[in-house]
């Protein structure tokens, strides 16, 4: 009995814990962006810019980039797949 | 990237969840709603209407994953398919999250009906979270609904603001401007029901509700911790462990797609033998 409230409380602070983590990962980010969460403003700007420069050398269709981001608590990352067109011979990076 | 599947086409329905009234649950009815669905094998997508405001990618635990978002793609900036976030748990499920940044005036009515009639070719169901309130938001969520989930709690300024809300969804709507179209099909889901205050008669009961606003009833969730611990980890209360909330919403969806499910109520059983000699518990 005791223990089966013990454990019940404890799944519980965890969700808390859960709750608190998140939203001082995203708080983080959202208050960098220069106030009013802000920060993610610039990825239609660069995923404009890497299709500009990859059209330089290849022919790609606006939608063949694909821009990923997962943001974490030390550092995010951003992932971006660029879907080349098979004449290139080579396959998507 | 989306659909590639041979299957039959997408059913593209509307359904905009609302309420007037801000904290009666529409946004955790959104996500369990666009979770059970797509737990049903409806492909599924969810919307977030409240500009400047996100909150639905919270609620999903999508939050570290926006790139783009709705006004983005209203505004040209991204396509909709880069914008739409695939749900990690459910394949079928998608969220489209909103801008946390721009003003709900940038949702015009053309663009919500373009990004709308492009959902409509590959999903079953589209799933509008309305913010709260009656300004331009949330007319342009329910603006384009076939159907529509008004989040009620058994008290009187949300009952008040549902019946608001219902005005609206006859009047406001392109199926109330258009001639000849059948009207939004609305019902009421009940939230934050609470079995043992109603039988106090602490709190208006299920037929109160219902005869007031005179609209039929999709669902009664119950008021229940599962509900806060869903939200706290990301997740709709669907897919989390079962509970009396998650039951609730999955028999409310399974109305919603048209399935005959009889109306049972957490908690609330006539007080047995054992209740009535030795009081209530809980």
């Amino acid at each position: 009995m005791n223990l089966f409230g013990f454990a019940r409380k404890q799944r519980r602070a965890r969700s808390a814990e859960t709750a608190k983590d998140r939203l001082q990962i995203l708080l983080a980010h959202e208050r960098s962006g220069g106030g009013r969460g802000g920060e993610a403003d610039y990825l239609p700007m660069l995923q404009r810019d890497i299709v500009e420069a990859i059209r330089k050398y290849v022919s790609i269709g606006e939608t063949d980039v694909e821009v990923r981001m997962e943001r974490g608590e030390q550092m995010s990352s951003l992932e971006i797949n660029v879907e080349l067109p098979s004449e290139v011979g080579s396959k998507a990076g | 990237m989306t659909v590639d599947l041979k299957e039959k086409p997408a059913l593209g329905r509307v359904i905009v969840i609302t309420s007037g009234k801000g904290g009666v649950g529409k946004t955790t009815s959104a996500a369990a709603i666009s979770a059970g669905l797509a737990k049903q094998g409806h492909r599924t997508v969810v919307i977030d209407f409240d500009v400047g405001l996100r909150n639905l990618d919270m609620t999903m635990g999508c939050e570290r994953r926006v790139v783009f978002d709705f006004i983005n793609v209203i505004q040209g900036d991204a396509r909709l398919k880069q914008a739409l976030i695939r749900d990690k748990r459910l394949e079928n499920l998608s969220i489209l999250p909103t801008s946390q940044t721009r003003d709900k005036d940038a949702l015009t009515k053309e663009g919500v009906e373009k990004v709308l009639d492009e959902l409509k070719q590959e999903f079953d169901y589209i799933i509008c979270d309305s913010p709260a309130g009656i300004e331009h938001g949330a007319q342009m969520a329910m603006y384009f609904a076939d159907e529509a989930v008004v989040v009620t709690n058994p008290e009187v300024s949300s009952v008040r603001d549902s019946d608001r809300v219902l005005g609206l969804l006859s009047s406001q709507t392109k199926r109330a401007e258009s001639e000849g179209a059948d009207a939004v099909k609305a019902q009421v889901l009940l939230t934050r029901h609470d079995p043992a205050r109603v039988e106090s008669g602490e709190m208006m009961n299920v037929e109160d509700v219902l005869e007031i606003l005179a609209v039929p009833l999709l669902g009664v969730i119950p008021e229940s911790q599962a509900i806060l611990r869903a939200s706290n980890i990301g997740t709709p209360v669907v897919l989390d462990q079962p509970s009396a909330a998650s039951r609730a919403y999955e028999d409310a969806v399974r109305r919603l797609t048209g399935e005959e499910v009889e109306m049972r109520i957490a908690g609330e059983r006539r007080p047995g033998l054992f209740h009535r000699l030795f009081g209530r518990a809980s």
